[in-house]
């Protein structure tokens, strides 16, 4: 792969695979048609980007996703951590049954874990909605949070937390004094991880939502026919969003390296 | 001098694994006690146990008189250093020293005043924004000393914490331990492998072979008298001869070996015809060219080693065994080949009590003579 | 362990009951207990309601082995396997290209892959359709190009479901490999060619063996989603290149026969056990799978 030419060819064709259909929805985003299937040029307009704040249902949806997101990332998170820890250091008897169980998440198709949910929720009788989409985006975000920490443990030093200890810090207060430092990087990656599969899950979400939809089911409900731009403008605003959070976030991590560890 | 670590018949087992049996072990205060053995002789569980990090399966241990063992390790007033260091990767040097005095919150001034005066002392004056890893081998060790020492320990527990330095560093960090340890009067329980460290820097070694203490004193009683045929060869190089004692007249002892007779002052616990063990260091190690009287050995020379002020002679016995002999260099000598008798003065060899499982080998010797 | 002490339950038995009791609670609630109860339906039936009702029967199984289910299990493998194979020919060399660049962008092109996977996958998949549909832009230029007289059908082909599959999950291939191929140590390369291979021999012995966790790893999780995605089936395919998530999908719309859908389910956990096992065989860590 010597050949100049050929490398930026072959990656100009990728990426544009990768962006083609995100231009689509961007362009149409601004497209004046009102017509269904909402495809042909018919002009430039900011139009959607107005209507969209008169799609109560729309809005709602957006919201519900958010809220889920956030409540089950900060879910996964904190119980995630603490059971890499937990995993990590102490020994106990069924801990090969609970690794065991942490890639199922992983590796089973999304829809068997979502029918196996449904099956179990309807069989106990807990009302479908926002708990159960909590309680489903927990579960499958927590393997990732933990593989992400496990990640950052292997090679840690346990001697530093009894340098702790032997320091005078109690259990707690080594935690939040050396531990969790330490671990940063691989909690906020874990962290990152669980928003992203929750805020775009589709199928999971699709056997437990009940009356609560989220903001991929309410695309998916209006996919057959024809996805209307406001809904384009929404997913453009999320875009331009996401890019200027990781800018703004990761934006130092292009410059300098992580000099402390 | 007072007491000031009191281990009692301390045990400590993992399932059917008796790391370390039967502890007994005192350490006065200000006192440099070092903790000697081979990996896995339970020297390191020992100092953890003092630390808190392990507890004793039975027996206790004190810490000024108190009990210790029901007290969590930020309990207890003495502090480690780390093999590894274990310093704070996220912690500017600063805090890593400081860290011990911030829990026990003591005002902010005071802690910046001693903490910058504790660098002073260890040399790392200057350092104090950089990170762990911005450091080198020498200096993150000072480090970790330094914050350890701040917190005026009545113990200091040192885990090998020499160990990842390389050998010119080492021994300029010997230097400064002992520097440091006399200036602050701090009792020091350090743990190593190395027998030449070990006997350059402590006041008393504890050597320590399978979990049990072999021998407890000075550097030059252990290097002198050795206790156990273990403690021998594991400090300084020796020569070791498994046999039976045939004769006891004035004081000296034959002893028959496989190889011939030799004789070696008796002390009064030794019997007849007791299997025991004799150690004679190589510089103590003499050759003849003709019979000396009370020494039946023959052996015959194998090779010279230049080590600079001394040479190294090895001779090799009849069953193969080979000894070392350290002469000055530019004596005359044997040359390669040819025959001698190694013998020694008899107040230069130690013996040593024969452990059990010696004995088939003792016997041996004796059937074989 | 009669009689454990202070000590031990401080420093061990309490922390791993804090830490880990959360986890396990879910993992067992969760995960182990709805995937048994789907283990137990699948053996059920339903009464004239559609209501599952525990009377015992084979007869999902015998239902599974229905010509018209056999059709779409051989089309959806057939569908996983040539996505894989083109993710690994697309991917391979992508990673390669970009985590060997020694562009100061380096990070940017990593990040590149990225973007374009928060947008929802669904609006994604969207996007391909009004980009190849009858009146999108594709057809818009070929016929206004002259290439074309009449739009062409691109949609509701297998050919489609493909490309959005390919699409979805090619990211999980390339993440893996950029990882393992970054690893990759330089000097290697160097040191083969110093030997005398030529750099078509130096892949095939060096390269490739060194980054072969990266495929199998990445295969793993662009082949098992494959078979159960049905909504770029839904989509792209329109009906006309189902994978088992279809089937799986209309047994659990109200109404319908779970029981059913349970035992189509049992298939893919048995396809993904088999590929575990397969993988665990080559060698591949299973932690390298969620990061």
């Amino acid at each position: 792969m010597k050949n100049k030419g050929f490398r930026v060819i072959f990656c100009s064709i990728v990426y544009i695979f990768l962006f083609l259909p995100i231009s689509v929805i961007v362009v149409n985003s601004f497209n004046a048609t009102t017509t269904k299937p909402y495809m042909s040029w018919k002009g430039f307009t900011l139009d959607w980007y107005v209507k969209l704040w008169d799609n109560s249902s729309l809005l709602e949806a957006f919201s519900n996703t958010m809220i889920i997101a956030i409540v089950s990332t900060v879910l996964a998170t904190v119980i995630g951590t603490l059971g890499a820890i937990g995993m990590y250091r102490y020994k106990f008897k069924g801990k090969g049954l609970i690794d065991g169980l942490l890639y199922i998440p992983v590796v089973i198709p999304e829809i068997v874990l979502g029918i196996s949910l449904l099956t179990i929720f309807a069989n106990v009788n807990i009302p479908r909605g926002m708990l159960t989409l909590i309680l489903a985006h927990v579960t499958f975000c927590i393997p990732f949070v933990i593989f992400n920490v496990r990640a950052r443990l292997s090679g840690y030093d346990n001697s530093i937390e009894e340098a702790s200890l032997d320091l005078g810090a109690n259990r707690v207060r080594t935690f939040f004094e050396v531990t969790l430092p330490i671990l940063a990087p691989g909690i906020f990656g874990g962290a990152l991880l669980a928003f992203t599969l929750s805020i775009d899950d589709v199928i999971i979400s699709y056997f437990v939502y009940g009356q609560t939809k989220t903001y991929p089911l309410k695309v998916m409900e209006s996919v057959k026919s024809g996805v209307s731009p406001d809904v384009n403008a929404l997913s453009t605003i999320i875009l331009i969003a996401t890019i200027l959070f990781v800018v703004l976030t990761q934006g130092s991590l292009f410059k300098k390296k992580d000099r402390r560890i | 001098m007072g007491k000031i670590v009191e281990i009692e018949g301390v045990n400590k087992i993992y399932g059917s694994n008796k790391v370390v049996r039967d502890l007994n072990l005192t350490v006065d205060e200000g006192e440099f006690l070092t903790l000697l053995g081979s990996s896995g002789c339970g020297k390191t569980t020992t100092l953890r146990m003092i630390a808190g990090f392990e507890e004793p399966t039975t027996g206790t241990i004190k810490v000024e008189g108190e009990k210790v063992e029901d007290k969590e390790p930020f309990e207890r007033n003495v502090n480690t250093v780390f093999q590894s260091y274990a310093l704070f990767p996220h912690m500017t040097i600063f805090n890593n020293i400081a860290y011990g005095l911030r829990m026990k919150k003591v005002p902010k001034d005071e802690i910046k005043e001693r903490v910058l005066k504790m660098m002073e002392l260890v040399q790392l004056g200057g350092f104090e924004k950089r990170y762990p890893s911005q450091l080198s081998g020498g200096q993150r060790q000072r480090v970790a000393i330094a914050r350890a020492l701040i917190n005026k320990p009545k113990v200091l527990l040192l885990d090998e914490p020499l160990g990842a330095l390389d050998l010119k560093l080492r021994k300029q960090m010997q230097l400064e331990l002992k520097r440091l340890q006399k200036k602050l009067n701090i009792t020091f329980i350090y743990v190593t492998h190395d027998q030449e460290e070990a006997l350059t820097m402590s006041d008393r070694i504890a050597v320590m072979h399978d979990g049990v203490i072999d021998q407890l004193a000075t550097p030059s009683e252990i290097y002198e008298h050795p206790k156990t045929r273990f403690v021998a060869t594991f400090i300084g190089e020796t020569n070791i001869y498994d046999g039976c004692i045939t004769r006891i007249k004035d004081g000296v002892a034959t002893i028959t070996l496989e190889n011939g007779e030799v004789s070696v002052k008796c002390p009064e616990d030794f019997k007849l015809l007791e299997y025991a063990t004799i150690s004679v260091r190589p510089e103590k190690m003499k050759f003849s060219k003709e019979k000396v009287d009370g020494f039946g050995l023959v052996a015959q020379v194998k090779d010279y080693v230049y080590v600079g002020s001394v040479l190294k002679c090895i001779v090799i016995l009849p069953n193969g065994n080979e000894l070392r002999i350290e002469r000055l260099a530019g004596q005359e000598l044997p040359e390669i080949g040819s025959k001698c008798y190694p013998y020694w003065n008899v107040e230069d060899a130690v013996l040593i009590h024969n452990e059990s499982h010696y004995i088939f080998e003792a016997l041996n010797s004796i059937q074989l003579a | 362990m009669a009689g454990k002490s202070k000590h031990e339950f401080r420093a061990n038995t309490l922390p791993a009951i804090i830490t880990v009791g959360p986890v396990a609670l879910i993992m067992l609630l969760l995960v182990a207990a709805p995937l048994m109860y789907v283990g137990v339906m699948s053996f059920c039936s339903i009464d004239e309601y559609y209501n599952v009702t525990h009377d015992l029967t084979l007869g999902n199984y015998v239902r599974l082995a229905n010509t018209d289910y056999l059709k779409i299990y051989v089309q959806s493998l057939l569908i996983a396997f040539i996505t894989t194979i083109l993710c690994i020919l697309i991917g391979y060399p992508f990673s390669y290209i970009i985590a060997r660049s020694k562009s100061r962008f380096k990070r940017i092109f990593y990040m590149l892959v990225i973007i374009p996977f928060w947008t929802n996958s669904l609006i994604r998949i969207y996007g391909w359709r009004s980009f190849l549909g009858t009146n999108g832009w594709l057809n818009s230029s070929l016929v206004s190009l002259g290439i074309v007289s009449e739009p062409i059908d691109f949609l509701y082909k297998n050919g489609t479901t493909i490309l959005g599959m390919v699409y979805c999950l090619i990211p999980f291939m390339i993440l893996p490999l950029y990882t393992a191929i970054e690893k990759l140590d330089g000097t290697l390369l160097e040191a083969s060619a110093d030997l005398g291979a030529k750099p078509v021999s130096t892949f095939f012995t060096v390269i490739l063996p060194l980054t072969s966790s990266g495929i199998f790893s990445g295969s793993l999780m662009v082949f098992i989603p494959c078979l159960g995605y049905f909504f770029v089936a839904d989509i792209l395919g329109g009906g006309n290149s189902d994978v088992i998530g279809n089937l799986i999908e209309r047994q659990f719309q109200s109404g319908n026969n779970w029981p059913l859908g349970a035992a189509l389910s049992i298939i893919l956990i048995i396809v993904t056990l088999v590929l575990v096992k397969a993988y665990q065989k080559l060698g591949g860590d299973m932690d390298a799978l969620g990061v």
